[in-house]
């Protein structure tokens, strides 16, 4: 049992570094500022939820545990509304360059 | 496990801190943005990897604050450029006039 | 060899971030770098395990000072800076590495076995009804310092009032926030700040036992405010209102009275009755909170801009 919620727990931390390389190599690489956004927010989702998720059954009591799944909740919603403000003023009518 | 959850939490904030190459080439502010909002993401990643990993319920709490604010710098940046913006266009249609 | 990697990349990437910020000649560029700045000093207080200062680093770096300068950037002209002369920059120079150097040696050679009272706060903490000994030395051994520490922040309050135009005065801070084109913006504000309320108040109540405490919870709170104002969902009170003011110094009152009713009932300025230690320092804690917070938000508002009387 313990074998497999381990091997659980290191397959959903790789999957979540995974995502965080591939958020900053779009950064990096990506040709224009949408483009960079849409790969940096699959690192703010999927990155640290996965990170979160392989975490789970290690946190040791259920308090910690609701309080990782909080902050992954606020990420999200942190990330959301981010890359709603970043997007408007990426748009070529936007005021950020 | 408490060796992996240090190399995993070495493992992200080494690639987040590449993607910092983004504020500093830029070009453009909200790449820059981007970048410190992946930087945020990643360091609550790294403190809940140490938290788990040491056991320390006081860094899942600085993992709570961080992502609580997680959303601050970028929210800020945006409205001051559009403030910016809208000064500067304030500007342009008054030259040379003083503000009422 | 696993740790050392992690404080390794954590000291160069501290270093390179505060070395590019320095550098950098965009002012937006330049607070970005700061806030980057902010998140990795975070990283690196909670690695040398000092959790009070991480999470203090955490509030005060990702929900104050990053909008200040901000809003500082905003006020400030465009100005074209002339090069210093050279023989000025390395006298600069030279005096910031002669800093460095003394703070390096009192770091690097201390003396042998360290003077620490540490062991001393831990048989005596019981006293005082905590469990976190740097919440018992903040409230208790070292009061006089906590106290003149929170007066400092309505001081810094009062500098920045001081620069309001007469016609101003009493008026509401900040200049008004263009509310149309920030979608997002009041949802958000709506879900996260009933959040951040339980967590700032949270992190006040669990600051007695563990990392955390008025400071920290108080910015928590600040910067919830703070989100209200930038969202468009309040707008900052008029700096006139006597019932804001009475807010704003309830803190620093509250700490004087306890601090001279213990002069009569336990033979000291700042001294607590043992009996009475844990409620007093707790009622000194929630009058500090609710002020500090209220300051810090004030502060990030800035000057009044708007005369009294005049909506917009």
């Amino acid at each position: 049992m313990t074998t497999i919620v381990t091997l659980f727990s290191a397959v959903a931390i790789c999957a979540g570094i995974i995502f965080f390389l591939a958020g900053t190599v779009g950064l990096l690489r990506f040709p224009d500022s949408l483009t960079r956004l849409h790969a940096l927010t699959k690192a703010d989702n999927l990155g640290l939820g996965l990170i979160i998720l392989g975490l789970l059954p290690l946190s040791g009591s259920f308090s910690t545990a609701l309080k990782l799944v909080l902050i992954w909740a606020l990420v999200q919603l942190a990330g959301a509304t981010a890359a709603q403000l970043i997007a408007r003023l990426a748009r070529p009518s936007g005021r950020g360059k | 496990m408490v060796d992996t959850l240090t190399v995993s939490a070495v493992i992200v904030l080494a690639i987040v801190a590449v993607g910092l190459v983004r504020v500093l080439r830029g070009p453009s502010r909200i790449d820059r943005m981007m970048a410190v909002q992946l930087l945020g993401s990643g360091g609550v990643a790294v403190l809940v990897l140490l938290a788990v990993g040491s056991g320390t319920e006081a860094l899942v709490d600085a993992a709570l604050t961080l992502a609580l604010l997680a959303a601050f710098a970028s929210i800020a940046l945006a409205t001051t450029l559009v403030q910016k913006a809208d000064l500067a266009a304030k500007a342009d249609r008054a030259p040379g006039k003083p503000e009422s | 060899m696993l740790d050392l990697a992690l404080d390794l990349l954590i000291t160069a990437l501290v270093i390179g971030v505060a070395l590019w910020t320095i550098r950098t000649r965009d002012d937006f560029a330049a607070i970005v770098g700061f806030v980057a700045y902010g998140l990795l000093l975070t990283l690196a207080w909670a690695r040398l395990a000092a959790y009070d200062v991480a999470l203090t680093e955490a509030a005060i770096g990702g929900g104050v000072t990053g909008v200040i300068l901000l809003r500082a950037s905003v006020r400030l002209k465009p100005v074209t800076t002339a090069r210093t002369p050279i023989g000025v920059r390395v006298l600069v120079g030279l005096l910031c590495a002669v800093i460095s150097a003394g703070l390096a040696a009192v770091v690097l050679l201390p003396v042998s076995p360290p003077p620490s009272l540490a062991a001393d706060v831990r048989s005596h903490l019981a006293s005082t009804g905590l469990g976190n000994p740097i919440a018992g030395v903040l409230m208790a051994y070292r009061a006089l310092d906590t106290f003149l520490e929170t007066v400092v922040v309505l001081l810094a309050l009062f500098g920045a009032w001081s620069l309001t135009p007469d016609r101003a005065w009493g008026g509401r801070p900040g200049a008004p926030i263009p509310t149309a084109s920030f979608g997002p913006l009041p949802l958000f504000g709506r879900l996260l700040i009933p959040i951040g309320v339980v967590i700032g108040i949270y992190i006040v109540w669990v600051g007695a036992d563990a990392p955390g405490g008025k400071f920290q919870g108080a910015t928590i709170l600040a910067a919830m405010w703070i989100l209200a104002m930038m969202a468009g969902l309040t707008e900052a009170p008029p700096i006139g209102r006597w019932r804001l003011r009475l807010l704003l110094a309830a803190g620093p009152i509250v700490f004087v009275a306890v601090g001279v009713a213990g002069i009569p009932l336990a033979g000291s300025f700042l001294a607590y009755p043992e009996a009475l230690a844990k409620p007093l320092i707790l009622l000194i804690e929630v009058a500090l909170t609710l002020s500090i917070a209220a300051t810090l938000g004030l502060l990030v508002a800035g000057p009044p801009e708007t005369a009294p009387g005049t909506e917009l």
